[in-house]
Formats: C-alpha cells, sequence, structure tokens
C-alpha cells in the first residue's frame, strides 16, 4: 500500500513539477492533467474510489479540458508569447514569494497533528457523503451551486458581448 | 455468490496454482494476469469481427454484396487484408507537429477505452473489478477519452484536425450530461453504483428497458453520440473536416484510433446490455456469458444499423438537441421514477 501510495505521489509531483517547468502552456495544462490523474489513483490507494471517481470525472474529466480548449483557442503555445514580460526582478519576487508559501504550507501541515486512521474504506462512501451533503452541509452545497450558476451566466454574457438581444 | 462458468474456471485455476506454489497471492497475481489478457482479447476480437460484419451490415442495408473476393465467397479473411493493409503503409508524421503529444494521443485514447472493461460483469462473478460504485467510476473513466482526441487535433498542427478536436469535446461534454442521467432511475431503483447489483436486481425478465424505457432511448442516442458514429459522427465529418482529429494519423497509428473505437462501440453495447437488458441473465439453457454476448452483438448491430440508416446531422442541430431535449427528457424521467417509486412506498 505504501508503495502504491509513493508510486501515485511521485506521478502527482511530476505532474505539478512539468506544469510550472514546461517551456509551452500546452504542455503546461497537459502536465496539470497528469497532476490530476495522479491525486485520483492516491484516492484510490486510500480506498476511497468514489471521491477517485469524482476527481477524474470532475478534474480532469471536465475542468482541464475547458482550461486546455481556452489556451488552445487563443494560440499562443509558446511561453515567450503568452507571457512576454520576463524580467530578471520579477523572477525573483516570484521565487520569493513561492518560497515563502511552500515554508508556510510545509509550517502548517508539519505542525498539524494528522492522527493516522486505521479504518478501512467505507464501503457505504457515496451514501455517508450523500447523507452529509445533503443534511449537515446543505447549505455550502447549495451555495456552491448558486456560485457556478451565477458563474455560468456571467461567462455567458460576456461570451454574448453584454447588450447582445 | 451465484455459481457460473467463468467464475468457475477461474476458481479452478486459482485452486490449481494455490496447490503448485502453495501461494494465494501468487495465485491471485496469475489470476489478474490471466483477467487483463483475456479483456485485451475480447477488445481485439471485437476490433476484428466489427471490421468485417460493418462491411457486411452495410452492405446489406444497401444491397450490395460487401467482402467476397478474399478468404472466400463471405470474404470472411478481410479484416487480415485489411490489417496487413494498415501495417505496410508509411508512418507520415506532418511537419510542425507537437512530435510527443502527437505520438502519445493515438496510445493514450486506447487507455480508457481498455480500461472500463475491467467493471463488467461477463457472468456471474466474473468481474476482474469489484466496486461499489462501479457505474461511477465507469463512466469517469470513460469521460477521460476527450482529452487525447483534442491533443491529436492539437498536435497534428492541422486545422481540419484541430476543428475535430473541439467539436469532440463539445459533442463528448454535451452528452455525457444526459447519458449520466438517464442511468439515475435505475439507480434509484436499485439503490446501489454495484454493476452486478444492477443485473441482479433485472431478474426474472424484470429488465430495465421495461421499467424505464424513456431513459433506454436517451441512453441509446447519448451512448451512440459518445461513441462518435453516425449519425453524430461530426469529429469525422468526411466531407467537411476531411477525417477531424486522425487526418494526419497513417498505418497502425490510425489503427490505434479504429481499435479504440470499436472498443467503445462495445462498450456501449456493453453498458445498454448491463443496464437495461439484463446482463448475463438469462434462461438456464444457455450460460450466463452466452446470454451477455448474444444481447451485446444484438446492440452492436442496431448501433450499425442506425449507422446506415440516419444521415449526419448538423454541429448545432446535435448540440440543441442534447441541451435541449435530451437533458430535460433526462431529468424528467429522474423525477418521474422518484414520484411512482415514492406512490408505490418503495422508498
Amino acid at each position: 500500500m505504501q508503495l502504491l501510495f509513493f508510486l501515485f505521489a511521485f506521478v502527482t509531483v511530476i505532474g505539478a513539477l512539468g506544469m510550472v517547468l514546461s517551456r509551452n502552456i500546452v504542455h503546461s495544462a497537459l502536465f496539470l492533467v497528469l497532476s490530476f490523474i495522479g491525486l485520483a489513483l492516491i484516492y484510490f490507494a486510500l480506498q476511497a474510489p468514489f471521491l477517485g471517481a469524482v476527481q477524474l470525472m470532475v478534474y480532469s474529466g471536465a475542468v482541464a479540458i475547458l482550461i486546455i480548449m481556452a489556451i488552445m483557442m487563443m494560440g499562443r503555445a509558446d511561453m515567450s508569447i503568452s507571457a512576454p514580460v520576463q524580467s530578471l526582478s520579477k523572477r525573483f519576487v516570484g521565487a520569493g514569494m513561492a518560497a515563502l508559501i511552500f515554508v508556510l504550507l510545509g509550517l502548517a501541515t508539519t505542525l498539524t497533528p494528522l492522527p493516522i486512521s486505521s479504518a478501512a474504506g467505507s464501503a457505504t462512501e457515496a451514501q455517508d457523503l450523500a447523507v452529509l451533503l445533503l443534511s449537515n452541509f446543505a447549505l455550502p452545497f447549495e451555495l456552491a451551486a448558486v456560485i457556478l450558476l451565477a458563474a455560468m451566466i456571467g461567462a455567458l454574457m460576456l461570451a454574448r458581448g453584454g447588450n447582445a438581444s | 455468490m451465484e455459481k457460473s462458468l467463468l467464475s468457475g474456471i477461474a476458481r479452478w485455476i486459482h485452486g490449481e496454482i494455490s496447490t503448485l506454489t502453495g501461494s494465494p497471492l501468487l495465485s491471485d497475481l496469475v489470476l489478474i494476469v490471466i483477467g487483463i489478457a483475456a479483456l485485451l482479447g475480447i477488445i481485439s476480437l471485437a476490433a476484428i469481427v466489427f471490421t468485417y460484419a460493418e462491411r457486411k451490415v452495410c452492405a446489406f442495408m444497401q444491397m450490395r454484396l460487401g467482402p467476397n473476393r478474399v478468404g472466400g465467397r463471405f470474404g470472411l479473411l478481410q479484416p487480415v487484408a485489411d490489417m496487413l493493409k494498415l501495417m505496410s503503409k508509411e508512418d507520415i508524421m506532418p511537419a510542425g507537429a507537437d512530435k510527443v503529444l502527437w505520438a502519445l494521443s493515438p496510445a493514450l485514447l486506447f487507455v480508457p477505452a481498455a480500461l472500463v472493461y475491467a467493471f463488467f460483469p461477463f457472468d456471474a462473478g466474473a468481474v476482474l473489478v469489484d466496486v461499489n460504485v462501479g457505474v461511477f467510476l465507469l463512466l469517469a473513466i470513460s469521460s477521460q477519452a476527450v482529452l487525447p482526441f483534442l491533443m491529436g487535433g492539437y498536435a497534428s498542427n492541422n486545422k481540419y484536425s484541430m476543428i475535430g478536436g473541439f467539436r469532440i469535446v463539445s459533442q463528448m461534454i454535451s452528452y455525457e450530461a444526459p447519458l449520466l442521467f438517464s442511468l439515475l432511475g435505475i439507480l434509484m431503483i436499485t439503490g446501489s453504483m454495484r454493476l452486478e447489483d444492477i443485473v441482479l436486481a433485472q431478474q426474472g425478465g424484470h429488465w430495465f428497458l421495461f421499467l424505464q424505457p424513456l431513459a433506454f432511448i436517451i441512453f441509446l442516442i447519448s451512448a451512440i453520440a459518445e461513441t462518435n458514429r453516425t449519425p453524430f459522427d461530426l469529429v469525422e465529418g468526411e466531407s467537411e473536416i476531411i477525417a477531424g482529429p486522425f487526418t494526419e494519423y497513417s498505418g497502425m497509428r490510425w489503427a490505434l484510433f479504429f481499435l479504440a473505437e470499436y472498443a467503445n462501440l462495445l462498450t456501449a453495447a456493453i453498458l445498454a446490455t448491463t443496464f437495461f437488458l439484463g446482463g448475463y441473465l438469462g434462461p438456464s439453457f444457455l450460460p450466463g456469458f452466452v446470454w451477455f454476448t448474444l444481447k451485446s452483438v444484438a446492440m452492436v448491430f442496431l448501433i450499425m444499423w442506425f449507422r446506415w440508416t440516419f444521415p449526419r446531422t448538423r454541429v448545432d442541430q446535435m448540440l440543441s438537441f442534447s441541451w435541449k431535449a435530451l437533458l430535460p427528457l433526462a431529468i424528467l424521467n429522474v423525477f418521474l421514477t422518484g414520484a411512482i417509486m415514492y406512490a408505490l412506498d418503495l422508498v
């Protein structure tokens, strides 16, 4: 099990690194998908197939495709065109901020006690999630739906040019 | 668990290897390898049989003879001739192509197409991967097929390929929604997402085809659209965009697209069989997997029949049909199922 975790974590990290380091923005987006899939595999290894399936369907199945399509539509694959200003000072500021965030996140995760559960994966994972989503977390669930709907209407307005009749 | 021929054979192999090596883990491993090999065998066999069948069915519907030169009067060796032709073709890479993506696309396309076969209950207990959320996981994996198409379309450095890639995204995402919603009624009735539970819920001839006729029609149309077959083969649309994402591929690379297409065709047929036609269930004078095969082949024939009788739709018609007709109907089906279940006190 541990071996599997390291294998999948390796895939995820490779995907994330490839996304940041790639010179071609389409390749970056595809590496992001690899990272999403690696994360789904980790869910499977943790005996949470439902979460893994959601990760596959929502992230690498839908979100990633929207990102990649938007990038391909713009037709600016090379980083030198899609991000023309790359001065040295900006690189240093970016690297500094990234290092800061990395240190903060690292501290937060190492300092928080995270007890390791010995419980096996629940056979009724989907049912448990459904009950929770529609009882204790009904309000956030519905709010997320409303936000997505608003974003969708906003995107449509932008695409159709606001005043279009 | 109910006994069946296939799971009986599996148990026998498992037992033999366990006694030979004395290690149940090793025999588990061997069994998994055999299972994977069997699934790949089914996919390749399906591709060979379907290339021949498609030509013959097409010829029959157009009052022609079809293949009749290679391998006797019925042209039985036509798939072999096709394969030899494909293998002898020159492998051409277009200038300015994104080499890595271009080469990866056909291979990656085959992965989700083959992976979903692990979840199908071919017979009682004959499932390679038995998970509680089988239906959802299966659909999530098959939704991964969109990206390789788009990759191929983009990497070919060809505007027709690109248009084909965009078409496939809009088409597959649009038809995924009604496909998912059409299955919700069945999931509500069975109360399980395990594929074998869904099959067992149809015991005694209570096929979901009769309980959920509207869902069956929606499912069939969406499944045909998901496999990019006529009347929804806009992705290839020869008369408009040459062959869409496949335009720049030749030889065995193109054959991989072809193999994935036939794997998806069989997947659509198997899903229809499992969800609506009672899967491997049938009168006991034939073993379960024979019933399963018969029903699946019948569904494949039905889908081929559609291909040769309906003309290709237009892009805008295809999209509005999904969002304005199929999806509302599928949601209506969910409401109707819920209302009837509530009225009959089944909840």
